[in-house]
Parts: C-alpha cells; sequence; structure tokens
C-alpha cells in the first residue's frame, strides 16, 4: 500500500503539469454559488496517467486485504454531502490521513480532487471512491465513502450514488450556516431515507457560531441540535467523533454473502488501456476474478478481468463481498455498456434487477464552435474525450453560416456546462466560442399532419429553426425549476424583486434563524441560465445563495423572435423568447449588434422583429467619410498593408444581403456575456 | 479562366519573357513595368530626416539632431542619389522633392549639392518641379530665396493652423502670423508656385471655426492647397493625452463635416480638387505628387525614404519597393561603406502592382483611365476586371464609383469613402488577377536584406 501511495503522490506534478498546459483564460465565476460536483473518475481521461495506473495496479501486490474479513455488520457505506466551501474536501482529507490511507502531511489539501477547475473553484467535479480501514473497539471496520455530487445539476448522479450508501455526513459551514445547498442536499438524502449526522465544521473561525447553525438545522431539518457534531476539519478536531459516529449510527448495508451475487454500477469511466472501469455496490453475494457477470441491462456476458477496492488508488483484490463498495473491469469496451444504474449478477444466477435510475435529461443547450475552423478536428476530439467520461452530456452536430460547424451539447445544468468548458480549454488548451445557453422547450402539436410527421403530440424544441408556428399548435411549454434562496434577511426586498424580474413565482419564505431567511420560488429555468446566479451574488454582496432543481413543464405564451439587418433575417439570431421578454431582449440583441458591426457605406438598420412587427430597432449610420490623408514621403507600404488586411476581412465576413457582419458581431451578440 | 491558367503555366515555364502560347501573345505582365516607357524616367524623393523639435501628433521618420553633421548628410545624400540613380538607369529625372522631417533645416547648399548630383547622372530640366518643404518660420523665411538660387521652385509650407494656441499645442515651432509672412515671402519668389499644408480635426475644432480659417487662409495662399485630417498614431504624445482624455479629438460625424465643407469652400474659390487632399487652381498641381498616384517610377534617397524602381543598372527586371534605413546614424555609415543605406527589398508581383496602381490612382479625382491601366495591366482591362462584378456594381449604382469609357474612378461622394472602396476594389482585382507573379523567385528571395556591398 505504502508503495501505491507514494507513486500516486510522485505522479501529482505530472499531472498538474499536464493540466497546467493552458493557464485559466476565462475569468473563473468569483461566486461560489451552490454548485459542487459532478462525478466519475476523471484521471482515465488523460492517457498518460492511465498507463502508469495501470502499471500500478497490475503490480504483483499481495492481496493485503482479505476482504473476506469484513461481514457485512464491520460495513459502512456513506457520503459527504456539504454546500460548496463548506469543507468537505477537507474533511475527506482528514478521513483519509487518520485512517491510513495516505500519508499525513502538511500538502494534503483536496486530495480527492485534483482537476484544476477543481482546485480553482474549491469544488469537486470527479470524486472518487475511498475504502477507509477504521479499527474501532477493537474490531476493523470497512469504512467506504462514495463521493457524491452535490449540486443538483447532478442530482440524478447524487441519487445513483446514495443508493449505494446507507448514512450521509451533511456539513454545515459554523460561520455560514445553512445555505442553499445544504436544503437541496439534504433533502435528496432525506428521500432516500439515509441516515443523517450533521456535522458543524470550522469551529476554529473566528466568527463561527456552532449554537446558531445547530438552531438553524433544528429548526430547518428537524434533528436534534445534540445529534451535531462540532469539528475542524482543517485542524482535525473531533474527526475522529465523525469517523465513531459513523460506525455508531450508519447502519450497516442489508444483504449476505450466502445471497446470490447482485450489484449496482453507480458509476463509471473509460480507460484508452483497460476499457470500461464500472464503480459498483455488492448489494448480496460474492464476485472473484475470472467471473462471467451478466448485464441485465443489455443481457451480455463479461467475464471479470480484475477487481478491487478504491482507497483511493485501485487496489486489486481477489474478491468482493456483499456490502462491500470497488472497482469492477469487465472487458467492457463502450462507455455506453456501462449503463448508470445497470445490476450485474453471476452468469448462472439471474436477479431481480435492482431499481435504476432515469436517464439525466439535458436542460441547459449551448451551441460551440471552434474559434477557426481549422481548429474543428482539434476540438471534436477533445469534445469526444471529455463526453467519453461524462456520458450525462448530450453532443449534437450543428452548423451556423456564421460560426461554421460546431456542435450543440446538452447539459443537466449550468454548472455542469461551465465545468465542461472549463475542462475543454484547460486539459485540452481548446479555444471555443461558447453561444449563450438555451433551454428545451415543448410544443404541443394540434396539426394532425405535424403530429404524423413528429409521430406525437408533443415535441421537444432545442433549435429555435425548430420552432413551429403557432397555428399549428395548440400550447408551448417551458421548463420550471424550484428555486431555493438563503440570504440574510436586509437584501429580502431586493431579491424578491429580482425574482419577480425573473417571472418567478414565490412558494414560501421563511425565517432560519431571526436573520437569514430562505425563500423558494418556482422559475422558467430559461431565466436564470445566463446571469441570475450573478446579479443575485452581486446585489447581495455575496451572501446570497442559490440552488435549483427541476420542477416540470408549464404552459408559456411562448414567441420567435427574428433579428432583421436591413429586412433581411439573421438565422442564427432567431431565439425563443416568452412574450413578456420580447421586447427587452430585442433590445438588448440590437443594441450589441449595433456595437459590433463596423460602419458601412450606407445605413443599417437592426430590427428585432416578431412576426413582421418590428419591437425594437438600432441604427448604424452610413460612413460619410472613410478616406485619410497623403502618403508620405512616398510611403504607400503601410497603406496597401492596411487596405489588403481590410479587404482579407472582408472575405471572412458573413454577408446579409448587402450587409457585412464580421464573425466577432455573431460571437458578441450569441456567447455568454464574460463574467 | 483557361486564359489565367495559361497565362499563370507561361510564367511557370518562363517567366518574364514574351512568349507564344495557344496562338495568344502572352507575356509575363510584370515586365511592364520595365517596359522603357515606364523605366527611363522616375522622380527622386529625398528625405531630410532632423527637426528641431518633436510635434505632438507625429510618428513619422524624424530624428532632434545632436550635433551638426550637416557636411557628412549632404556627402551622404549625393552617394545615395549617385548610387540610386545609376541603379535605376533612368535618363531624366521628372522632379525632386526635399521632404521631412523639416528639410527648410538643411543648409541651402545641400539642396544644391544634391540638385547638382541628379543633374550629373540624370537630365533634369529647368522645367522641373523642385519641391522643398518649408516650416514657416523666421529662419524657414529667411532662406527662401537662397533655396531658390538651390534650383528648388517649389514651396511647400507647412501651416498647418492660423490658430496660435493650436499651433502650439500641437508642438509647432512657429506662430501664424510668421506662416502668412512665409507665405507672402514664397509668393514673391515663386508666383504659382507655392502650396501650404492646412490640417483639420484638430482637439478642440468645429467645423465652424474650421471653414473660417480656411477662409482665412484662402485669402492669402497661392494656387495649391493640401488639406490633411489629423490622424492619431500610436507612439505619439497626442495619442497618450487622449488615451488619458486630457485631449479630446472630434469625432467622424464633425471631421465628416469638415472634409465636405473644406471641399465645398475650395471649389468656390476656384480650386480643384485633384486628389483625396490636394487642390489647385490654374494648373498648378504637384507633378511630383502626381507621380505617385499615377504609378510611375520614384527613388526614394535619405534615411527611410522609400522608392519604386525597376534595378535595370543590375539586371533588374521587376519593380521593387525600396525602403531606406531609418536611423541617420545607422544611414550613414551604410552610405559611406556601400553607397546607400537599402535596407529592405521586395520584388512587386505583378498583383501586388496592380493593387499599388489601382489604390494610388483612386485617389485622384480623376481616377484611372483605360490608357493608363493598360499600361500595367495590358491584358485585363478596367472593365473586364471590374465590370461583372456585383459589389462593383452597387457602387456603380449607388453613384459612388463610375466605370465608363474614360475609365475607373470616384464620385463626388464616392471620393470621400474611398477607403471602404477599395477593399472592394482589391478583392475583384485579386480575383481576376493569378496572386503569383514571379514563380521563379521564392519567398525568401523575395525579400531580401542586402547586406554586402555592391
Amino acid at each position: 500500500m505504502s508503495f501505491s501511495i507514494a507513486k500516486r503522490f510522485s505522479e501529482i506534478p505530472i499531472l498538474r503539469r499536464v493540466l497546467q498546459f493552458k493557464m485559466c483564460r476565462r475569468k473563473i465565476a468569483s461566486c461560489n454559488v451552490s454548485y459542487t460536483v459532478f462525478r466519475h473518475r476523471w484521471m482515465k481521461s488523460l492517457p498518460v496517467l492511465s498507463s502508469s495506473f495501470r502499471l500500478m495496479s497490475t503490480q504483483p501486490e499481495k492481496d493485503t486485504v482479505d476482504l473476506s474479513k469484513f461481514p457485512v455488520d464491520k460495513i459502512r457505506n456513506f457520503c459527504i454531502i456539504a454546500h460548496i466551501d463548506h469543507g468537505k474536501s477537507t474533511l475527506a482529507d482528514r478521513l483519509l490521513e487518520m485512517t491510513g490511507a495516505i500519508a499525513k502531511t502538511e500538502k494534503n489539501k483536496q486530495v480527492l480532487d485534483k482537476l484544476q477547475v477543481e482546485r480553482e473553484r474549491g469544488i469537486t467535479v470527479k470524486a472518487q471512491t475511498a475504502s477507509l480501514i477504521y479499527p474501532y473497539e477493537g474490531q476493523q471496520y470497512l469504512l467506504n465513502l462514495i463521493d457524491t455530487p452535490g449540486h443538483v445539476d447532478f442530482s440524478y448522479e447524487v441519487s445513483r450514488s446514495l443508493s449505494a450508501c446507507q448514512g450521509v455526513l451533511l456539513i454545515v459551514d459554523a460561520n455560514q450556516g445553512i445555505q442553499a445547498q445544504t436544503v437541496a442536499n439534504f433533502y435528496l438524502a432525506f428521500e432516500a431515507q439515509l441516515t443523517i449526522i450533521p456535522v458543524i465544521n470550522k469551529i476554529d473561525l473566528k466568527n463561527a457560531d456552532p449554537e446558531r447553525v445547530e438552531s438553524q438545522i433544528e429548526k430547518v431539518f428537524d434533528i436534534p441540535r445534540e445529534e451535531c457534531i462540532r469539528i475542524s476539519a482543517k485542524l482535525g478536531t473531533n474527526v475522529d467523533k465523525v469517523l465513531q459516529a459513523i460506525v455508531d449510527r450508519i447502519p450497516a448495508p442489508a444483504g449476505s454473502t450466502n445471497d446470490p451475487f447482485k450489484a449496482l454500477v453507480f458509476d463509471s469511466n473509460f480507460d484508452h488501456y483497460r476499457g470500461v472501469v464500472a464503480n459498483i455496490a455488492v448489494f448480496g453475494g460474492r464476485v472473484k476474478k475470472g467471473d462471467k457477470v451478466v448485464s441485465t441491462h443489455l443481457g451480455k456476458t463479461y467475464e471479470v478481468n480484475e477487481l478491487g477496492l478504491l482507497r483511493p488508488d485501485e487496489h486489486p483484490t481477489q474478491k468482493l463481498f456483499a456490502g462491500q463498495v470497488g472497482y469492477i473491469i469487465t472487458g467492457m469496451k463502450d462507455v455506453k455498456e456501462a449503463q448508470i444504474g445497470d445490476t450485474l449478477h453471476l452468469q448462472e444466477q439471474p436477479v431481480d434487477a435492482l431499481p435504476g435510475f432515469k436517464p439525466a435529461k439535458a436542460m441547459v443547450f449551448a451551441g460551440m464552435y471552434p474559434m477557426d475552423q481549422s481548429e474543428y478536428p482539434g476540438l471534436r476530439s477533445a469534445i469526444e474525450r471529455l463526453t467519453l467520461n461524462d456520458s450525462s452530456v448530450t453532443v449534437q452536430r450543428d452548423s451556423s453560416l456564421a460560426l461554421g460547424a460546431g456542435w450543440r451539447l446538452g447539459f443537466l445544468g449550468l454548472l455542469h456546462m461551465e465545468v465542461f468548458n472549463q475542462r475543454l480549454e484547460q486539459e485540452y488548451n481548446a479555444s471555443v466560442i461558447v453561444t449563450a445557453p438555451t433551454v428545451p422547450y415543448k410544443a404541443i402539436l394540434s396539426s394532425a399532419k405535424l403530429i404524423k410527421e413528429h409521430g406525437g403530440e408533443e415535441i421537444t424544441i432545442v433549435n429555435p429553426a425548430h420552432f413551429p408556428d403557432r397555428s399549428h399548435v395548440s400550447e408551448y411549454l417551458e421548463p420550471m425549476v424550484l428555486g431555493t434562496i438563503l440570504a440574510p434577511d436586509t437584501y429580502t426586498g431586493k431579491i424578491m424583486n429580482l425574482c419577480l424580474n425573473r417571472r418567478a413565482v414565490q412558494k414560501n419564505m421563511v425565517y432560519i434563524d431571526d436573520q437569514r431567511v430562505m425563500m423558494k420560488y418556482v422559475f422558467p429555468l430559461n431565466e436564470i441560465v445566463v446571469d441570475f446566479y450573478d446579479l443575485l451574488k452581486s446585489m447581495s454582496s455575496g451572501y446570497a445563495s442559490f440552488d435549483y432543481e427541476n420542477s416540470g413543464y408549464q404552459a408559456a405564451d411562448l414567441i420567435k423572435m427574428d433579428i432583421l439587418l436591413n429586412g433581411r433575417p439573421v438565422e442564427e439570431l432567431t431565439t425563443i423568447v416568452h412574450r413578456d421578454r420580447a421586447y427587452s431582449s430585442g433590445k438588448a440583441m440590437c443594441e450589441r449588434l449595433k456595437d459590433s458591426i463596423p460602419r458601412q457605406m450606407f445605413e443599417i438598420a437592426i430590427q428585432a422583429a416578431i412576426g413582421s412587427k418590428v419591437i425594437a430597432r438600432e441604427t448604424i449610420k452610413a460612413f460619410r467619410k472613410n478616406v485619410l490623408a497623403k502618403c508620405y514621403g512616398g510611403d504607400i507600404t503601410r497603406k496597401m498593408k492596411l487596405l489588403k488586411k481590410q479587404a482579407e476581412g472582408k472575405k471572412k465576413m458573413r454577408r446579409i444581403g448587402n450587409v457585412e457582419v464580421p464573425k466577432d458581431a455573431f460571437i458578441n451578440v450569441l456567447k455568454r456575456k464574460e463574467k | 479562366m483557361i486564359k489565367r491558367t495559361f497565362v499563370a503555366a507561361s510564367r511557370v515555364l518562363s517567366p518574364g519573357v514574351r512568349r507564344y502560347c495557344g496562338g495568344e501573345v502572352t507575356e509575363d505582365v510584370s515586365e511592364w513595368a520595365a517596359s522603357p516607357h515606364l523605366t527611363k524616367q522616375a522622380s527622386v524623393y529625398v528625405h531630410w530626416p532632423y527637426c528641431l523639435r518633436r510635434c505632438s501628433y507625429c510618428n513619422f521618420n524624424k530624428y532632434i539632431p545632436k550635433e551638426n553633421n550637416d557636411h557628412i548628410m549632404t556627402k551622404c545624400l549625393q552617394r545615395e542619389t549617385e548610387t540610386m540613380l545609376q541603379l535605376s538607369q533612368v535618363s531624366r529625372v521628372s522632379s525632386v522633392f526635399f521632404g521631412g522631417g523639416t528639410p527648410s533645416l538643411a543648409h541651402p547648399s545641400t539642396i544644391a549639392a544634391v540638385l547638382e548630383t541628379v543633374s550629373k547622372l540624370a537630365s533634369l530640366s529647368d522645367e522641373a518641379e523642385v519641391t522643398l518643404e518649408v516650416n514657416p518660420t523666421p529662419m524657414g523665411m529667411s532662406r527662401l530665396e537662397d533655396y531658390l538660387h538651390a534650383g528648388v521652385n517649389r514651396f511647400s509650407i507647412g501651416v498647418q493652423s492660423l490658430q496660435d494656441e493650436d499651433l502650439k499645442s500641437l508642438g509647432r515651432d512657429h506662430s501664424s502670423s510668421q506662416a502668412l509672412q512665409t507665405i507672402e515671402e514664397a509668393r514673391r519668389l515663386c508666383p504659382g508656385r507655392v502650396s501650404v499644408d492646412v490640417m483639420f480635426g484638430r482637439p478642440k475644432q468645429t467645423a465652424g471655426s474650421w471653414v473660417h480659417e480656411l477662409s482665412e487662409l484662402l485669402r492669402v495662399c497661392d494656387d495649391h492647397v493640401s488639406l490633411y485630417q489629423l490622424t492619431l498614431e500610436r507612439g505619439t504624445q497626442l495619442f497618450k493625452q487622449v488615451q488619458c482624455k486630457q485631449v479630446t479629438m472630434p469625432d467622424e460625424e464633425v471631421t465628416a463635416e469638415m472634409y465636405r465643407c473644406a471641399r465645398k469652400t475650395l471649389h468656390q474659390h476656384g480650386f480643384m480638387q485633384y486628389e483625396v487632399s490636394n487642390f489647385a487652381r490654374h494648373n498648378s498641381m504637384s507633378h511630383h505628387n502626381l507621380g505617385y498616384w499615377k504609378g510611375e517610377q520614384y527613388i526614394g534617397v535619405g534615411p527611410g525614404a522609400h522608392g519604386r524602381f525597376v534595378p535595370l543598372g543590375e539586371g533588374g527586371v521587376v519593380r521593387e519597393a525600396r525602403t531606406q534605413t531609418l536611423e541617420p546614424d545607422v544611414w550613414i555609415r551604410e552610405v559611406q561603406q556601400r553607397g546607400h543605406g537599402t535596407r529592405r527589398r521586395i520584388q512587386l508581383s505583378h498583383l501586388e502592382l496592380l493593387e499599388e496602381v489601382l489604390a494610388m490612382g483612386m485617389r485622384m479625382t480623376k481616377g484611372i483611365n483605360h490608357e493608363h491601366w493598360d499600361l500595367f495591366s495590358p491584358q485585363l482591362g478596367l472593365c473586364e476586371i471590374f465590370g461583372p462584378s456585383m459589389d462593383v456594381k452597387e457602387l456603380l449604382q449607388n453613384k459612388q464609383l463610375i466605370l465608363d469609357d474614360r475609365g475607373l474612378r470616384c464620385s463626388w461622394t464616392g471620393l470621400a469613402l474611398l477607403d471602404s472602396i477599395l477593399p472592394i476594389l482589391l478583392l475583384e482585382l485579386e480575383r481576376n488577377i493569378s496572386p503569383v507573379g514571379n514563380l521563379s523567385l521564392s519567398a525568401d528571395e523575395q525579400t531580401k536584406k542586402i547586406s554586402q556591398p555592391r
């Protein structure tokens, strides 16, 4: 074990070098709103590293851990959930150190978070499962820390991680108290009927007020304050109590080694050399190398090539037993074969499949285009490699007359999208134009012809070009979310105003203590995808936190808005908007275009129109003079260069009628605003 | 298309040589720039790099002299003139222009010496225009007569403004009354051959004050006016001042109006606009500058000077764009060592030559006539190149451009938009002319630094 630890640490510099090929180009959202996590073991996506992992894991290392010594009652499966920056990773570091999974050094900071994006944002993107061996009251316990994505963008993934656990550590910052994501995470765990251990972290801070946080927990979650454990993960204070509580309070997993083998695939990732590596939770029986296992989802049979524990590195063992959590390599070649939520069983012993998961649905879409079309192949392979380990990203080829060939990608949520973009830039050095995110709308068709064409009444519209005409539709629908906002009550008025402007409907409002208010609103998703977080953060001086969960579809008065240049529609700028928002968004688009289309020899009218009705207009005046003075002493070279550059530039412009529009103009209008 | 391919193919086979191809005479047209008509004569531009002080708006090649080196400069200008004229093999020099810097800081004997050298190597007729740029300072004025005796027969006076406050903030070293006196003296010495330079678009200037100023100037000036819009150049003091918002420049609408008013005012006073910035009455156009716009050869002498000519003296057949070394001290050393300070020479491809002919020619109100164009492009006429283009048609329809039996030119409104029109024309030209003018030359050879004396 010590060998593999040393090995792993020696790899970190290599890894960092790989990741830091490119410094962060984009300014990182300074507001760590309510995000965390989504996972999969990401490291395998880097071939350099995975090869060294393979070497490591195939060392003829002895099976130092005899897993048969850990019957079900000596096993605890748990995860840690927290609002961002409340100390989840630091606590994980301490747990790993105290159980000897990693050496105790000063350097253990966010050991499980190795991506540049994780360290910069202080979030966990690709968390890892780690099995800890903990001696307690004369017994050896196997504690499986199953890391979960904390953010509801990934609630589908949270629920699948939670399904492998029996308990959670709910961490709350002793200074900040309950935040929006704490609430969202609590409900996920609560609904999964898991044991919840509230942990109040950062009690070493000067402004720590654990009393207050305990009463918040009592009020909001109805958990007796006596159950809270006050710790400082940073200093290690009381972390031992957390370990004890895990053993004492969290029930052992159900199932017995005598049952037929039955395991849940709760995560998977792809390794270029070994194929799919699946993370499994064994619900019953045992499995060993050489066994033939069957995927209930596909009905296909695979031979187990390798299996073992994650500590947090792969640690091959001979067998895995009921209640245990580990990894398995079976010669699956395509990541799609390893369906998350699938049940595995032995070939001879079929079992009833465990309840699977609903497939994740993309809720936020954005176009991605290479900065230059020559970079298309590079970007394509980067996107392919990143999506290999994240099947929740949907990829569709798309092309824009202005931006060239690209893709329309679907993400589970905004954080998911941001993290994906950032990794694309940082890990693959790809410069990308990302268009402003849109949401999937739906239409209930009334035209028999269209219903026949689409094979159903209800269609989902991702691309505004496919927006069906009002006359063929009985109803349009837009996706809604239930948003939770926590903020000091001094900001209540401002926040209510903001929400009102975003067409939100208040569901309730609760004081969680004498200063902090929790508000719940139903928002149209479209209203929060672009700049809602930023506005909320800035108007509350950073004190408000926000989180949301999907909340189905609602009827909405949606219309298609065209942007016209001298009367001609610009295809790529067509958008679907709510009627109430048409004027303001049309005006904003016209203004942005006005600023980025250069003056030409004639006047240019920029209009936003709904059908034939113009709702906003900006005018770019014609040049009256565009000619410059003399060429000093016959130096015409400089002037020629300038003219040639302009002539070259014209070639790259997109022409709408007689108006030449530079690519930059489209980028300025379509792109997400820099934060 | 087929024809173009033939041309290109024939060039591959034998660049620069006349040959029969498919029964049709084709020739490497770049050789046309070497045709006797164009190569037997040139104008000469002489650059005097020194100024007494730096104007706040100027980023041109000029130096504040550390010591008097008139004697060395004179020798070097003579030497380089000699070398370049020999290299060009021109038999006639059509005009000489002393520009700067501040060439009126050069001693009249320097001017005389350079002109003498020119005359020694080529014919410089008494009628040939010899212009000197003059700063209207008392010193400049006092020397006018001596310059006249040295051979100068035209003065271009850098009045720039008649507002003393503006002259001061622009960093000029003269006053408006000195300017007026200098004009008067120059007109006395060279009647009908005095030009004034004046600048608009200055900080705080309004269209009204500009028209007033111009009218005042027109009362005293001779038959030639050049007006320039002050442009903000990086690296100048003015640029910094604008950046720190100490100074604001008039906006585009205002400068457009200034230009329009100036054209109108000058027209009312009998001045004919013959180029974007140049106006003359009584046929007093600057022949030297017309040479640039007509694509004629010119030889640049002095630090940082530019030239366009065929170096027949070393067996050259294509026109070259030449630039002399910028820094006076380095230039002096080079001239002393090898007779010239040419720092860069680029052989112009056929397309590049035509691009220059087009971009320069369109600056003239007369534009480019068919005969003139055919001189450079005997195979593809203006109508063939620009006639079919939809973009050009639109310019014609909008009455910004005129293409008729005289040739191609801008309309009155079109001339003010020339920099928007030229990119369109350049694209059409590129589409019609094979971009490879001299296939025999590799890219390395096309730009060579001259390091060894020849």
